[in-house]
């Protein structure tokens, strides 16, 4: 059990390739934190310096209040899951899991008595013989995160392991996962550029971006009050629309094409204007009450997915497309004007230069 | 698709001859007495004096050579066998382990090092190979014998392949389970090796039981003699003389090739796999 | 190299060690050895030495011995690539198309791999015989009086069956684990659209094998001039005479016979040069070969 902080931690590559410009969290004990962002934004190196697998080129790690900045990996008192695994093939499953153990000098029979219990909680007592060619992907995820759990370590460290799987298993593991952390209450540090895998799992997301975290926050925090265009877009699937509007005599207007009116709270002349699928409703026949956004736009494509159904719209004169969700029993033909509205509060204004999310 | 031809087993049938049929000659001609060959000619069937030749080259000091028989031949081949193969596994393992998992002041300059001994192979710096193999009072010992032979860095080359693929991962998981560079080597990276270790260690045992010019010429006391030595001593018989003893020379032959075919065929799929993949 | 490597100050160099002592006994120092004293005259009962310039590569190259052995080793070796090449190739073809017995084919037409040069050589010895050799009788039947060790020519053929013979499993081990590495579906899709065996052969297995055969082409010139030593050794019976030699044979035969150490160093260093090139060409084809996959 251990919190584990980050202070403005930096990696630069040689030929001064900065990585990581500077991060700092604090990671609760106990607590399940997910890193997520695009590739190359060095999620995987940041989860790497806390394993101790890179070096920390300025900035301090502390677990459990100690500096760790020049401890070896294995004294770290983490356990890393790695996308591939890294289960040695030579060894069997049982040996995989003791290997760590073994070399910590500890006694048999409490490697014994761990690595059974850890078998038992993963179910995978009966492979224990086996060599990992002969399990499926599934099983060895399973040995990797055993490995992970016999050593009883401050933290959990995971760079991308549900990645080699398919789409069912990787349900499946992600809620076994979650599961097993919340049981055994380890601090656990979660790397995936699966969006939806971190909404599931993190008790706080971070999400990060060309070496630099736009934001921390609770899943729903993040989802509801992104704090950047960069957020906004990457977290929510499909994606937040975002428009560019600029103000007009009557509110706002599209900056390119017509068919949305929008209220200005900020008094400013220019926004990136986000508004959720999910928050755009269709008005049959009734009026845009005032002050609410409206929206006139042509259908292009019905797409549904079962559940619900999105409906990808234009605006007139050269606008751009959003994207609205609607039930999947609504029939709206390619081609039929659409008249739409959200809620104030759902909407989100964003600074126009620097993306930032404009709040008050 | 691929229909198959009965010229396709004709080839194939020819072809097999043509590499079977020379050795089955030399066989049998090694189970009949010389005077049977020199006056009606080559044989083609087997003859009934095979255990007697056998045992005589096998057993036998004298006749080709003075001192040794074939038996002391065998051992000493099989120490050049077996010492260069293991020698160069051993101390080729750990220059590539130093060369792939280690950053060092020097590092690349050692590993050009290593590599130009794949320019140039001992035939042509033969002569200063062997006076200073000479000047280090090598000559006729075993080690003068083995230790030159192991200078190329085709092993070397084979092993900093292999460890190339290792996945990274492995080696990271291994830290983070407390090895440290000994461990990781011993535990984790010696065990994946096996079947490449076996793959080298077949491609070396042939291709030190097979060497010739390098005995010939480090090796004057008979007592040193390896099989493929001996056939040149065969020769300095043959020439001249009025009935050679050509099934003695076949009998040779025959030993001296046995292991390494034996080796070779048993092996097949490990020793193939190790040739064609190592290569690349 | 590896995303993640150990810094250890004494560790690499104690592994290096002894591989790095055992290049640098035998075969830096040799090789200087043999690059310095192509530029020495020495006295034959070894009271020093005197530098002379480039007199002995010029000496060399403008012997007619030398040019009389290089054009031997040139055609001797064009021919032994050649052959051994070609009918491995044949044979890889029809051994990967073969489902019953292939793995008895396989091992009949390989293992020959393992039969040392100067073995091959003797038994070769044993066929060209004189009195006794079966091919010298066949040829006889058509009135070729084969002479092996007399007649510059007839030594020359049995040199070059004998290595032909020696080289056939390599490049066939070789062709066939390329032509087993050609996907199926390219075959497939190959059979759809070319109806002709030959033809698909030529214009689809062929391209694709290309580049192993780069590679053995390669592998077979520099077996042609050094690892058939042992053929050429015990064919002329190790006393070479007026019969052919290659190249390596000559540098052997001076240095040791002819005690004519500059002369065969200054022919070292020219082979030398010979393999440099080679091992640059091969590198450069590995380098693509890798790419190609």
């Amino acid at each position: 059990m251990a919190t584990i902080t980050l202070d403005t931690v930096r990696k630069v590559y040689a030929g001064d390739v900065e990585a990581v410009k500077g991060v700092s969290i604090n990671i609760a004990d106990g607590e399940f934190i997910v890193l997520v962002g695009p590739s190359g934004c060095g999620k995987s190196t940041l989860l790497r310096m806390i394993a101790g697998l890179e070096d920390i080129t300025t900035g301090e790690i502390k677990i459990a209040d100690r500096l760790v900045n020049n401890v070896d990996p294995a004294d770290r008192d983490i356990a890393m899951v790695f996308q591939n695994y890294a289960l040695y093939p030579h060894m069997s499953v049982y040996n995989n899991l003791a290997y760590g153990l073994k070399n910590r000098g500890m006694k048999k029979a409490e490697i014994d008595r761990r690595v059974k219990e850890a078998a038992r909680i993963l179910e995978i007592g009966e492979y224990l013989d086996r060599k990992p060619r002969a399990l499926s992907g599934g099983q060895r995820q399973r040995v990797a995160m055993g490995r992970a759990i016999v050593r009883e370590p401050a933290a959990f460290l995971f760079d991308e392991p549900l990645s080699n799987l398919d789409a069912k298993l990787r349900v499946q593991m992600r809620v076994e996962i979650k599961r097993l952390q919340r049981s055994l209450g380890t601090t656990s540090v979660y790397v995936t550029h699966d969006q939806l895998e971190a909404m599931t799992l993190a008790d706080r997301l971070v999400v990060l971006n060309k070496g630099q975290i736009e934001q921390i926050g609770s899943p729903i925090e993040v989802y509801d009050n992104p704090a950047s265009t960069f957020v906004a877009s990457f977290i929510g699937s499909p994606a937040m629309n975002l428009l560019e509007v600029k103000a007009g005599e009557a509110g706002l207007g599209l900056a390119k094409g017509t068919g949305l009116s929008a209220p200005n709270p900020h008094g400013k002349p220019a926004y990136k204007l986000g508004i959720r699928p999910e928050h755009l409703h269709v008005v049959d026949g009734q009026t845009v009450p005032d002050g609410h956004l409206s929206i006139t736009a042509t259908v292009n494509v019905l797409e549904p997915v079962g559940a619900e159904s999105f409906v990808y719209a234009s605006f007139a004169d050269g606008g751009p497309e959003i994207v609205i969700r609607v039930s999947s029993h609504a029939r709206h033909q390619p081609g039929s004007t659409l008249q739409l509205t959200a809620d104030p509060a759902n909407l989100h204004y964003f600074d126009p230069e620097n993306g930032q999310r404009l709040t008050g | 698709m691929n229909r198959l031809k009965l010229s396709d087993h004709l080839i194939l049938i020819l072809g097999v001859l043509f590499m079977v049929s020379p050795v089955v000659l030399a066989f049998i001609t090694s189970t009949h007495d010389a005077l049977t060959i020199f006056r009606s000619g080559l044989q083609f069937t087997p003859g009934d004096q095979m255990v007697e030749n056998y045992r005589k080259v096998m057993f036998e000091a004298g006749g080709f050579t003075k001192q040794v028989d074939g038996w002391v031949m065998l051992q000493n081949s099989l120490i050049l066998g077996l010492g260069f193969a293991i020698g160069k596994i051993v101390i080729s393992m750990l220059a590539a382990y130093a060369i792939v998992y280690f950053r060092f002041p020097l590092g690349s300059l050692c590993f050009w090092i290593i590599f130009s001994t794949l320019l140039l192979p001992l035939e042509v710096r033969i002569l200063p190979s062997y006076e200073i193999v000479q000047s280090l009072g090598m000559v006729n010992t075993y080690s003068g014998l083995i230790v030159p032979l192991i200078a190329s860095a085709t092993a070397t080359f084979f092993f900093r392949q292999f460890y190339m693929s290792v996945p990274d991962e492995l080696l990271e998981a291994a830290r983070i389970d407390g090895a440290g560079p000994w461990k990781f080597f011993i535990d984790i990276l010696v065990p994946l090796s096996k079947t490449m270790i076996a793959a080298i260690f077949i491609i070396m045992f042939v291709f030190g039981w097979n060497q010739y010019l390098w005995p010939t010429l480090i090796t004057t006391d008979e007592s040193f003699f390896t099989l493929v030595r001996g056939i040149r001593q065969i020769l300095q018989v043959w020439v001249g003389s009025q009935i050679p003893d050509y099934q003695e020379a076949m009998a040779l032959a025959i030993i001296a090739m046995l292991p390494p075919v034996i080796v070779v065929v048993i092996f097949q799929s490990w020793f193939i796999k190790g040739l064609v993949e190592s290569d690349k | 190299m590896k995303k993640v490597q150990f810094t250890s100050l004494s560790m690499p160099y104690l592994l290096l060690f002894p591989q790095l002592a055992i290049v640098g006994i035998f075969f830096l120092w040799p090789a200087a050895e043999a690059v310095r004293s192509s530029f020495y005259l020495e006295d034959p009962f070894g009271f020093g030495s005197t530098f002379v310039g480039f007199d002995n590569f010029v000496d060399t190259v403008t012997s007619s011995d030398y040019g009389r052995t290089a054009r031997f080793t040139a055609v001797f070796t064009f021919f032994v690539t050649f052959l051994s090449l070609a009918i491995a190739l044949l044979l890889a073809v029809k051994a990967d198309k073969v489902l019953r017995g292939a793995s008895t084919y396989k091992t009949l037409l390989m293992w020959v791999y393992a039969v040392a040069p100067p073995v091959a050589g003797l038994i070769g010895l044993l066929l060209f015989d004189q009195h006794v050799g079966p091919i010298v009788d066949f040829v006889a039947l058509f009135g070729w009086q084969m002479q092996i060790g007399v007649n510059y020519y007839d030594t020359a053929t049995a040199m070059i069956i004998v290595s032909v013979w020696k080289q056939i499993p390599i490049n066939f081990i070789f062709f066939l684990s390329g032509l087993q590495g050609i996907s199926k579906s390219v075959q497939e899709a190959a059979s759809i659209d070319c109806r002709s065996g030959f033809r698909r052969f030529w214009t689809v297995t062929f391209p694709l094998l290309a580049p192993t055969g780069f590679f053995l082409l390669i592998i077979n010139i520099t077996y042609a001039f050094f690892d058939t030593f042992g053929i050429v050794d015990v064919i002329v019976k190790a006393e070479p005479g007026n019969n052919p030699v290659t190249l390596v044979y000559k540098v052997f035969l001076d240095g040791f016979r002819g005690n004519d150490l500059g002369g065969s160093s200054a022919q070292s260093v020219i082979l030398m040069i010979l393999v440099f090139i080679l091992t640059i060409v091969q590198f450069r084809l590995i380098e693509r070969r890798v790419h190609y996959t």
